[in-house]
């Protein structure tokens, strides 16, 4: 089924955040392309009928009773961020000049 | 005794001369950074088992054991012993990188439950193992620190992705260590270093602070020389927290009990299946040859040996390569270069998202590459019914399978891996080729059931060592060390003990010893 062409490579790499160098483009369209030729395989074989598995056990839902309890301090959050000011994460622009 | 005497102690016995104050656990920690110092050296030639050792944080905790000891405390059954852990575990007093340059030199605000209860135990951490970056490979290949060596044969690989970890063990630079176990990453590793690795039923041991790859998949477990030390290593880390909703809420089974009923060498009365689809074409002819000998010894053991067919098994290897990369893309969203982690381009001419996009461009290597690059194919609207929850429906025909066949034998064996450790550089842009080292232990993670690898012997072909995969109903965790310790006993004859015995002596690395910070 799959057939990916370098431009829907260059499109996934937009929805996933991550700046790619065009060589690295035309090799993972061609390597991707190939992985998912492999992996289709899995629609031969599940039927409808069939649940689906994430936990082998059956667990459902865990909650704790809500009530506050000890969590990092700011302090401590803040210490591996790239940059923070006033006791907050710094981080660029949000919004383009024209907005 | 002699230092190169102590390090190739077991862990229980370690455990046994610091609690009777033969050994101090300060000289025990000593010698084992001796050792790294030695021989672990920089990527180009030592092992490189350690992305960061804290000898100052590893002595302080060994004087703690010791000055505990001589206060009269009662002391747990590893209390002392040095421990190599994987560097995707949080540690609140040495970095975490998960192999990544985008963490690089991050250091978390806390411990994860494993790191705490290592500590409670009085294990003393050396330092980090280095691994495929956030746990993505068979090789360490993909670490962004450089690979780790195979103390068996430097230039080939220690497997992955705790290849760190493995390493460790078989360089004598630490008796235990901890693995994490997405698609193999603890058993394949074990099985071509000839080392013990075992991944804990899913839930088994909880994943507070361990850096997520796969959240589905997921399992840290214990990594050692001997089943024995693996058992008490599992007992240390295993068993429920509420920290961690995945974690199961039932009591651990009696591992180390399991391990020394094992050790007597009697099966009767245990049912053994070999399955039928994990051989043939594709499987080295000397790792068939010593499973077919780990097989018969255990006939030999009194055990009853059935061939077994898991039909589905076949479809493991599609269905985890749709799973992984789905939760890969997803977890890894939150290396966004704003709260932690490596930021690139912030420099005043660029917004937060090209920020984003070029700090996550450079900091992830080309396999997390590719898996988020997949996974976010996989997720993408109008293919998540055909993929990822396709995938899913494969987990629950395997599982199937593995209910049927435990509904006629009590165990599964198998060839851990198809072949014995590769040379390094082959595989490295072969993605497929790399991605079939798992081909043996993917379905254990699919259905969440307790795998391990024990040692089995060498390969005539290239005399690297060869692992025995059992596979265990979920909470059964037990059974795979009953067998191991089997397995291990009935072969200590002629291997002269452990099967590293029979690997070759390191040399002191040519390069300059090992900066220990």
């Amino acid at each position: 089924m799959p057939s990916i062409s370098r431009e829907e490579v260059a499109h996934l790499a937009r929805l996933a955040r991550m700046d790619l160098a065009p060589d690295e483009l035309d090799h993972l369209a061609g390597q991707l392309d190939q992985i998912l030729g492999a992996v289709t395989q899995v629609a031969e074989v599940a039927a409808d009928d069939i649940p689906p598995t994430s936990h082998p056990l059956p667990v459902t839902n865990v909650f704790r009773e809500d009530q506050p309890r000890p969590s990092l301090t700011p302090q401590e959050a803040l210490a591996g961020a790239p940059a923070a000011e006033a006791g907050k994460f710094r981080v660029p622009r949000i919004l383009g000049e024209e907005q | 005794m002699s230092e190169g005497g102590l390090i190739r102690r077991s862990a229980a016995e370690l455990a046994a001369s610091i609690a009777s104050g033969e050994l101090s656990a300060v000289e025990v920690t000593q010698a084992h950074l001796d050792r790294i110092a030695e021989v672990d050296g920089e990527p180009q030639s030592g092992v490189h088992a350690f992305l960061h050792v804290d000898a100052e944080g590893a002595l302080a905790a060994a004087a703690e054991v010791d000055a505990k000891r001589s206060a009269g405390a009662q002391l747990g059954p590893l209390a002392g012993v040095p421990l190599a852990l994987k560097d995707v575990i949080t540690t609140s007093d040495m970095p975490t990188t998960a192999g990544s340059k985008i963490l690089e030199n991050w250091q978390p605000p806390y411990d994860a439950t494993i790191t705490k209860r290592l500590r409670d135990a009085g294990i003393v951490v050396l330092g980090k193992t280095n691994m495929d970056e956030f746990a993505m490979g068979s090789s360490t290949e993909n670490s962004a620190f450089g690979p780790t060596r195979n103390p068996w044969d430097l230039s080939r690989i220690p497997g992955g992705s705790g290849g760190g970890s493995s390493a460790a063990l078989a360089a004598y630079e630490a008796p235990l260590a901890i693995g994490t176990d997405t698609g193999g990453s603890i058993r394949q590793p074990a099985a071509v270093t000839g080392t013990v690795g075992v991944k804990p039923t899913y839930g088994g041991v909880s994943r507070y602070g361990i850096i997520a790859c796969a959240s589905s998949l997921d399992q840290a477990g214990p990594c050692a020389r001997t089943v024995l030390d693996a058992a008490l290593l599992h007992s240390v880390i295993a068993g429920h927290d509420p920290l961690d909703s995945t974690s199961i809420d039932q009591p651990v089974p009696d591992v180390v009990g399991a391990a020394r009923r094992g050790a007597d060498g009697d099966l009767s009365g245990l049912r053994v299946g070999v399955v039928k689809e994990l051989g043939g074409e594709g499987y080295q002819a000397g790792v068939e040859a010593r499973f077919n000998d780990a097989v018969a010894q255990l006939s030999k053991m009194g055990a009853e040996v059935v061939e077994v067919s898991c039909p589905h098994f076949s479809y493991g290897l599609a269905a985890y390569y749709l799973i992984l990369p789905s939760e890969v893309s997803s977890n890894l969203a939150r290396f966004d270069a704003m709260r932690f982690g490596l930021r690139v381009g912030d420099d005043g001419t660029h917004s937060a998202e090209e920020v984003m996009n070029l700090t996550r461009g450079t900091g992830f290597g080309a396999e997390a590459k590719r898996r988020i690059m997949l996974g976010t194919y996989a997720l993408s609207s109008g293919y998540y019914d055909a993929y990822y929850g396709q995938a899913q429906k494969v987990r629950t025909l395997i599982a199937r399978d593995f209910e049927a066949a435990f509904s006629q034998v009590d165990v599964l064996v198998s060839p851990t891996t198809p072949t014995t450790a590769f040379p390094i550089g082959e595989k490295v842009d072969d993605p497929l080729a790399m991605y079939k080292n798992d081909l043996c232990t993917i379905p254990s993670n699919l259905a969440g059931n307790a795998s391990a690898s024990f040692p089995c012997g060498l390969a005539d072909e290239d005399g690297l060592p060869v692992g025995l995969h059992v596979m265990a109903p979920v909470l059964a965790d037990d059974r795979l060390y009953r067998v191991g310790a089997a397995i291990e006993q009935a072969f200590a004859g002629a291997w002269g003990g452990t099967l590293l015995n029979q690997a070759p002596e390191l040399t002191p690395t040519a390069t300059r010893a090992k900066v220990i910070s």
